[in-house]
């Protein structure tokens, strides 16, 4: 074994690592050179958040448009204050569009969808969504109806 | 019943003197700053021995404990109707935490073995004393090299570990049991956070590949130069890198994924 094939075949290695973390970057984990790209972040009140997450979806008729930036109490009014950063090209969400809670299938995830209103004006950067509508609680939907409410 | 609680305490005195001594070995390994000329091709020399030899073993491994998830994850998804999950599953199993923990594992018992084998020989036929003689610093010329390869070679093998333990249960999954290639790959991508889960595992692999290598050369250099205390001592390499590679898993899993 002469040092040039030593050097050759440990070389091949660390290229063959390189390889490997590439793949699981761009492959597995979805990593794009884009997803670097500019945000603005809106502002949202619910009365009750149900199961978002930070890092979750913000999506507009089914297309992912944003993320969950976090999630925190107002201790004014006791309502979830839900700050997501939108990407930065959908810059004419409607100023009256409305947040809702959805979840994905009957037991999928949760996640944030933006139903369009039909303001003129659209959402500026740090502004706060017009109407909210809360996570739906399956257990306080049965009984209410078994309450006849 | 006095000569018992005074082995007991012996013993006791003994294990901080090991850990003491090992620290010790460290510090002279590392405080010999790696001379860039001379240095290089001895560390080439062990990442051969130490990285490439092992990539077979690795590579192998991978493969058949992906096709293993993806069987698995199948049989017990489908159930749920939710095969379409088994990227998302095979892909954080493994980029978390089989990726990492089982390179580590069979690292310890293909090279760190081999290490503290080569390392004990040396010692037992005096080559280590020579080197002192001619005044080579061991330390620096047999041991540094060895320790920064494992170091170096750990993560590049958890990684393509990972690699082709994922195109193993695609393998499986969707090639053989017809999960929707899109899915597989979709469900993968959505759930898989470059930053907190590979990156995460990489880091698992870091601090692995560094007890693993630092635990093999200490067995080696600190072993009774006789023919069985070599074997004890390549015994104790493996059993003590299992153990510390199974224990700092836990630890290292509580503060990444832990959530508290």
């Amino acid at each position: 074994m002469t040092q040039r094939t030593t050097d050759i075949a440990v070389g091949l290695f660390m290229l063959a690592g390189l390889a490997a973390l590439l793949f699981l970057a761009l492959q597995v984990s979805g990593l794009s050179p884009k997803s670097a790209k500019s945000t603005y972040t809106v502002y949202a009140d619910f009365n009750d958040t149900g199961g978002i997450t930070p890092r979750g979806r913000v999506s507009m008729a089914g297309v992912t448009v944003g993320s969950i930036d976090s999630i925190t109490l107002n201790k004014e009014t006791f309502q979830a204050r839900v700050a997501m950063s939108i990407h930065g090209e959908v810059d004419n969400i409607p100023a009256d569009s409305a947040a809702v809670i959805r979840t994905s299938g009957l037991l999928g995830e949760q996640y944030i969808d933006i139903s369009i209103g039909g303001d003129m004006d659209s959402l500026k950067p740090g502004d706060t969504f017009y109407a909210t509508q809360s996570a739906m609680n399956i257990e306080r939907l049965i009984s209410n109806f078994a309450s006849g409410k | 019943m006095i000569d018992k609680i005074a082995s007991f305490g012996r013993s006791g005195i003994d294990l901080v003197i090991s850990i003491g001594r090992a620290g010790r070995f460290l510090g002279g390994v590392l405080s010999g700053v790696p001379r860039p000329v001379t240095g290089f091709p001895l560390l080439l020399k062990q990442l051969y021995s130490v990285g490439v030899l092992s990539l077979a073993i690795i590579v192998v491994s991978g493969l058949f404990i992906g096709m293993v998830l993806g069987l698995q994850g199948y049989t017990i998804l489908s159930d749920f109707g939710s095969e379409a999950a088994i990227g998302q599953m095979i892909a954080l199993t493994l980029v978390r935490e089989l990726g990492p923990v089982v390179t580590a594992l069979l690292f310890a018992g293909r090279a760190g073995s081999a290490l503290t084998a080569e390392i004990g020989l040396m010692k037992a036929t005096e080559q280590l004393s020579s080197m002192e003689m001619m005044g080579v610093d061991p330390l620096r010329r047999v041991i540094a090299p060895r320790l920064w390869a494992g170091f170096i070679a750990m993560p590049v093998l958890a990684i393509i570990f990972s690699m082709v333990g994922i195109w193993g249960g695609m393998l499986v999954g969707v090639e053989w049991l017809g999960v929707f290639e899109g899915s597989y790959w979709g469900n993968m991508q959505a759930s898989v956070d470059f930053r907190d889960d590979v990156i995460n595992g990489v880091i698992k692999s870091v601090v692995f590949g560094f007890v693993c290598a630092w635990i093999a050369v200490y067995q080696g250099y600190d072993c009774v130069p006789t023919s069985a205390g070599i074997s004890s001592a390549t015994t104790k390499t493996v059993v003590y890198s299992s153990l510390a590679v199974l224990g700092l898993d836990f630890v290292l899993t509580a503060v990444m994924f832990g959530n508290f």
